[in-house]
């Protein structure tokens, strides 16, 4: 008879998530999925809601990268008034997304992924949080702290104080931006630049004592999918899709995001309501696909700004084809703040970017739209059908945590293989299980582990459902 | 000739004042900048005492009174702020985010609403009462203007400026008590109603985000209501 073990992490965002092993007769691991919940509360929250409510309704889906949602959302409301908006308004949501970028980009590594990276992953958890970082290394829990506090700056200086901001409506943006602002965000990316690149370079000091890791941490080809400029470049608002596959090699390219049904099949499994997205050409489950950092530098041609194209030179390096181990999440990471800083200092430096264009208004005219963007987390399509009256019928959202949940699954499996023994749970096996979730960031990680170690319960279940034995971490 | 006016005396927290007879204790506290707060009241339109905000302790009155309709008479003792006035206030603002659905972060009123304005005076912090959590409509009919009963706080508001100063009446409440809801017409889609002259009075006097012009997002809806007193003393009307 067939075993399941079931981790649970305790959330605290709406819905919850858990991992289910299941061991088979012998006790050994033959299946692996993560599952998470949380999503369709929103596609139904917004249902009879006006649609101009959407891209701050949306942004309340992430505590950490509201942004990104109300981008991709404000995307789609846009095609419903069938209105293109003005140039300055699309520099200054790309601008905002790169902030956005940066600051969970930051978080994600600083305070979530060094304290593994620095303490090692069987160190004490009680000390593997960002105050065991700011012991063992307090440079870098300072560089820590001062990088995301300039991106959560540039957030605020651009949209306002609110926790959620309404800065990004339909139709582009509500106000432009001024000669101070300008200059108080270019005044603090030097800062932001310095300490990447420092960063940087202990990271890649650092691989060497990685490679367990590297090696186990969902480790396998796979497609890749992201969003590239008409030249190929890294691109995180406009843009078209490019798949390649493990080899490296372009599967298709400059596909319509508004077309992702075409491309995109949705599979469901009778054990979660969360959907599996895959790449249809390819079938499920084979058509998987990983997307966010990792992805995104397996895709492109190149960033467009010297620094991080010398960087991400190096990084393609690293393998003959695509990078596979999603353990380079957090080495893309890096790579792709110190893109983001760039980029905004080259948007910043556009005099256009202080036109008072920035906004088109118009009535409903389309029902039925489309957003996609780049969040920090990997690509975010937003798709809305409205009636006559311009409220919301029908919502799809695909998230970067379910584009990347059978990757996940599968990279869970692989370590599960690699470090459960037996019928017995052992600390061990829960930190790999969950750092190769950190390596992928999904949402649902970094809110519910802001501070320290995530929070897991894991329960190994007999045939006949009883309790054989039980691990819960808070 | 006009009867002449008479002129009355009181004491508004401990301040003597005169008023002139038939004029409420509202509109006399104001005279002498003292700020009662309301919801329901609005000047320009005829007051009707619903929202209960205005609740004042007059000496020797043995319940409380709603200052915006309650006339003056001669050596009343009247106050207007006391902790157990407050507590009676903050009561009323917290029935009322309990009684629907305020979700003031994705609000196209967010920070230019007088509901979420009077909590942050009276230091609602949070809402004792359990929330009802209705399940709501948005009329979205009409071709310039929605009403989203989520936020409505049944001040009538709309239904008196569109009778009293429009003169169309395309507002009225149906229901009763907790069931109470604001219909157009015969209780048919605004977008339907053939007396609605599509003016906005109702939109720019609803003190909250429920009545709003399309294609406002969060937080851009401000309401301007300066042409109310224009339009009363036009009409010669009286307050
Ligand atoms: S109407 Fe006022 S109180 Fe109600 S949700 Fe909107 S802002 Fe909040
Ligand atoms: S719709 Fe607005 S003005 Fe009318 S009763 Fe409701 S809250 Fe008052
Ligand atoms: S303002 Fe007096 S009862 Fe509403």
């Amino acid at each position: 008879m067939a075993q399941q073990i079931v981790i649970e992490p305790v959330t605290r965002i709406e819905g919850h998530a858990k991992i289910t092993i299941k061991l088979d007769e012998e006790g050994n691991v033959a299946d692996a999925w993560f599952h998470v919940t949380q999503l369709r509360g929103f596609e139904k929250l917004c249902e009879g809601r006006p649609f101009s409510e959407m891209p701050s309704l949306m942004a309340r889906i992430c505590g950490i990268c509201p942004v990104s949602h109300s981008i991709a959302s404000a995307k789609a409301c846009d095609q419903l008034l069938a209105v293109r908006i003005p140039e300055p308004a699309v520099k200054l949501r790309r601008l905002i997304n790169l902030a956005q970028i940066l600051q969970s980009h930051a978080l994600s590594f600083f305070h979530l992924s060094a304290p593994d990276l620095l303490l090692g992953f069987d160190s004490d958890p009680q000390k593997r949080n960002l105050f065991g970082l700011i012991e063992a290394n307090p440079q870098m829990a300072k560089d820590g702290i001062k990088l995301r506090k300039i991106g959560q700056s540039v957030i605020e200086i651009l949209a306002g104080k609110r926790i959620h901001p309404s800065w990004i409506v339909p139709g582009g943006v509500s106000e432009p931006l001024n000669v101070e602002k300008r200059d108080a965000i270019l005044a603090m990316l030097p800062e932001a630049k310095e300490i990447t690149l420092r960063t940087l370079q202990w990271f890649k000091f650092s691989l060497e004592k990685f490679r367990d890791e590297i090696r186990a941490f969902a480790n396998f080809p796979s497609l890749f999918m992201g969003l590239v400029t008409s030249e190929g470049k890294w691109e995180c608002y406009h843009g078209r899709i490019r798949v390649v596959d493990g080899g490296g090699h372009i599967v298709a390219d400059q596909l319509d995001p508004t077309e992702y049904q075409d491309y995109i099949g949705e599979a469901t499994e009778p054990w979660t309501y969360l959907k599996f997205p895959y790449y249809k050409p390819k079938g499920y489950p084979n058509g998987m696909y990983r997307v966010g950092p990792l992805a995104r530098l397996n895709i492109i041609d190149g960033f467009g700004t010297d620094m991080a194209d010398q960087e991400w030179a190096e990084f393609r390096e690293l393998e003959r084809g695509a990078v596979l181990s999603s353990f380079y999440y957090h080495y893309a990471r890096l790579i792709e703040i110190l893109h983001t800083v760039e980029k905004m200092e080259e948007l910043l430096n556009d005099p256009d970017i202080l036109s008072k264009h920035v906004r088109a208004s118009a009535g409903l005219n389309n029902l039925e739209g489309i957003g996609v963007a780049e969040a920090p987390r990997g690509i975010l399509f937003h798709h809305y059908k409205v009636n006559e009256e311009g409220l919301m019928e029908w919502a799809n959202l695909i998230i970067a945590t379910g584009h990347n949940n059978l990757a996940m699954s599968k990279g869970i499996l692989q370590a599960s293989k690699h470090f459960v023994k037996g019928k017995q749970l052992s600390e061990g096996m829960l930190n790999r299980v969950e750092a190769v979730i950190r390596a992928f960031d999904p949402c649902l990680s970094c809110s519910t582990h802001a501070v320290g170690h995530m929070p897991l319960h894991i329960q190994l279940i007999g045939p006949d459902g009883t309790l054989l034995d039980e691990l819960r971490r808070d | 000739m006009r009867a002449p006016v008479r002129i009355k005396t009181l004491t508004i927290d401990g301040k003597e004042v005169s008023a002139k007879e038939g004029e409420t204790i509202w509109q006399v506290a104001r005279e002498n900048g003292i700020d009662i707060p309301t919801l329901c009241y609005l000047e320009g339109l005829s007051p009707v005492g619903a929202c209960r905000l205005c609740l004042v302790e007059v000496k020797g009155a043995n319940r409380l009174l709603p200052a915006c309709v309650t006339q003056v008479e001669e050596g009343m003792e009247v106050t207007t702020n006391s902790e157990r006035l407050v507590n009676y206030r903050r009561m009323i603002l917290e029935l009322l985010f309990s009684e629907r659905n305020h979700t003031c972060s994705v609000c196209v009123v967010n920070g230019h609403c007088e509901l979420q304005r009077l909590a942050q005076r009276l230091g609602v912090t949070h809402v004792r009462f359990p929330y009802r959590y209705p399940d709501l409509p948005v009329d979205a009919s009409h071709e310039r203007f929605a009403i989203d009963h989520n936020r409505c706080i049944l001040c009538t508001r709309c239904v008196r400026v569109c009778d009293e100063i429009e003169g169309a009446h395309v507002w009225d409440v149906m229901g009763r008590g907790i069931k109470s809801q604001i219909i157009a017409d015969l209780n048919q889609p605004w977008g339907t109603s053939d007396v609605c002259t599509s003016c906005g009075k109702c939109v720019h006097v609803c003190p909250t985000g429920a009545i709003f012009e399309k294609g406002k997002a969060v937080a851009e809806m401000e309401k301007r209501r300066q042409f109310l007193p224009y339009l009363t003393i036009m009409r010669g009307g009286k307050q």
